[in-house]
């Protein structure tokens, strides 16, 4: 379980994050929603100990982020976060191969090699694999980077906007390789996503934020209803449920 | 691997060619005739071999340093000669002359390598705060602070009458290369093997700061050691021979073209090709004048210039 505990996140006198206080509920998947500076990327950035808190603690598994040593914790908890512009040269294999680091430590052994071709399958990335990443599409270098932090095969799984730049189908597949992932094999996700329909179609669990503090929680009926969203998003969003799923029509 | 092998074999060709290029006449019939001459035999030990040596452990490890600078500051355009390092080296240099001249070379080298680190952390430091970090801002800064630090030695070596020196160290001129004076160099080998095996914590450091954390790393410790090689490796080759500009910068840029930039992979191939960058310039430099040499740095600073130009121009077209 992930449990956070008054993390709060200050910039000079700007509070982005607001003594926030949760407890992610281990497997399935967990959606954080919001307006934009609501905060989500920058608590799953402390959650993740990529950025350092102002104050607060958080404990995965019992074991504080910021105390347990670093590569303990890169076998428990993955993380990929928004902004992944890489300047280095690296093909898809091998940037897929990094993400069994923590396991091999630079010796990939025979089965660090299936979770590197499970991975690449998984997001569909066979034909560009020997691929350098600076020569593909936005929407296939996002894809290569969930591969690596999936071939990382870590209990928690955080990804901040991972549907960002894919098209239609493989924003879909990816929705569906996570849920499997979820229901087979036990993981859990917390994903920052700004596709209020896709987070209630697959979410087991949201997270709603507002100016740096959780608004709402709870599942998809709890959320996707006018009242919440109009709160959360100072927007008219009118809900309908559409073959048992929340769906949002917020375009006009 | 066979190019590797091919690249290498090619390298060993013209090392070998090196050796009987210069002003002594060193033939192959007067090495090996059976009554060899003495003098031919002597240049060839005493001068020849060890320049040789020098050469290909300067161009080894210095381009070896620019990649990993380049990592560091997640940069494809800086090297040490171009951020601070090596400007920091001199002024150590000048400091330890000037304030204690019976220390050993050695010793004077590690002054250096103290003053290179601070220069680079510092450079690091300023990367850090600067909020736009545009492509080309990079190097300009990392220009800016190298002229910051070269004026002030400028300042000094005026006042103490030692241009002179700083000249030499600046400029990597391989003419004075004897036994007994290069023997340093043999350092920047082990420090290319620490490179080498520390390699995939570079490449993750490439990546930045967060993959590393992720990945289950610690970014700073992986900083740490790659300022240490690459101001070690600067402060070495600023004491011996002297600067060489550009192969830092154009190596690593040459490999990562067709190599990618995994350091497993990349280290070995930026190593054979820096020394064959300064074989080349190093030769040049002997017969264009024959027989008065000019610099390899001088050369290294033309072939160089021209070669960045052309990645210049050719990675604006892709971007774009």
């Amino acid at each position: 379980m992930i449990e956070a505990k008054n993390v709060t996140k200050r910039y000079g006198t700007t509070l982005v994050v607001d003594d926030v206080s949760l407890r992610l509920p281990v497997g399935g998947i967990t959606s954080i929603i919001g307006p934009n500076g609501a905060g989500k990327s920058t608590l799953l950035s402390m959650i993740s100990r990529v950025l350092p808190m102002s104050s607060g603690n958080v404990l995965v598994d019992g074991l504080d982020v910021v105390t347990t040593p670093g590569d303990v914790l890169a076998k428990r908890l993955a993380i990929l976060r928004q902004d992944n512009h890489l300047t280095s040269r690296l093909t898809v294999r091998e940037l897929v191969t990094f993400g069994r680091y923590p396991h091999s430590k630079g010796r990939p052994t025979v089965k660090d090699q299936e979770h590197v071709e499970r991975a690449i399958q998984h997001m569909g990335l066979e034909a560009l694999s020997a691929r350098f990443l600076d020569e593909l599409s936005g929407g296939q270098r996002q894809r290569a980077f969930v591969a690596m932090v999936l071939c990382q095969d870590t209990d928690y799984v955080l990804l901040d906007e991972p549907l960002n730049g894919l098209d239609l189908k493989h924003a879909v597949s990816m929705m569906k390789q996570l849920r499997t992932a979820a229901d087979t094999l036990g993981k859990s996700f917390v994903l920052v996503l700004h596709d209020l329909n896709f987070a209630s179609c697959y979410s087991d669990h949201l997270i709603a934020m507002r100016d740096g503090k959780v608004a709402f929680q709870g599942r998809s009926e709890d959320i996707m209803r006018p009242d919440v969203l109009r709160a959360v998003y100072d927007l008219e969003i009118a809900i309908q449920q559409i073959n048992g799923d929340w769906i949002a029509t917020h375009y006009r | 691997m066979k190019r590797f092998v091919a690249a290498a074999v090619v390298i060993v060709l013209l090392a070998l060619v090196s050796l009987f290029i210069g002003v002594g006449n060193v033939s192959w019939n007067s090495l090996f005739s059976p009554s060899p001459d003495e003098r031919a035999l002597q240049v060839l030990v005493i001068s020849r071999i060890p320049r040789l040596l020098a050469v290909i452990l300067v161009g080894m490890s210095l381009g070896v340093a620019g990649l990993l600078m380049q990592m560091l500051a997640r940069n494809r355009f800086v090297e040490p000669a171009t951020a601070g390092t090596a400007e920091s080296a001199s002024l150590g240099m000048l400091t330890a002359t000037v304030l204690a001249p019976q220390l050993p070379v050695l010793g004077k080298m590690l002054v250096a390598s103290g003053f290179a680190l601070a220069g680079t952390a510092l450079f690091l430091l300023i990367l850090k705060r600067i909020p736009l970090r545009s492509v080309l801002v990079v190097p300009l800064v990392g220009l800016v602070l190298a002229g910051v630090i070269d004026s002030v030695t400028t300042f000094f070596a005026y006042r103490f009458d030692l241009l002179q020196s700083v000249n030499a160290w600046t400029t990597g001129d391989f003419s004075t290369v004897l036994r007994g004076r290069y023997e340093l160099l043999w350092v920047t080998l082990g420090l290319t093997c620490c490179a080498y095996v520390a390699a995939d914590r570079f490449t993750v450091a490439g990546m930045g700061e967060s993959f590393t954390t992720n990945l289950g790393m610690r970014y700073s410790r992986i900083v740490a050691l790659g300022l240490v090689i690459v101001s070690m490796v600067t402060a070495m080759v600023v004491v011996t021979v002297g600067m060489i500009p550009f192969l830092g910068l154009i190596v690593p840029n040459v490999v990562s073209l067709f190599m990618g930039d995994n350091a497993r992979r990349s280290i070995p191939w930026v190593a054979v090709c820096g020394a064959g960058f300064v074989l080349v310039c190093d030769v040049i430099g002997r017969v264009v004048r024959f027989p008065y040499e000019i610099p390899g740095a001088t050369i290294a600073g033309v072939m160089g210039s021209v070669l960045f130009l052309y990645l210049l121009l050719r990675r604006d077209a892709r971007v774009g």
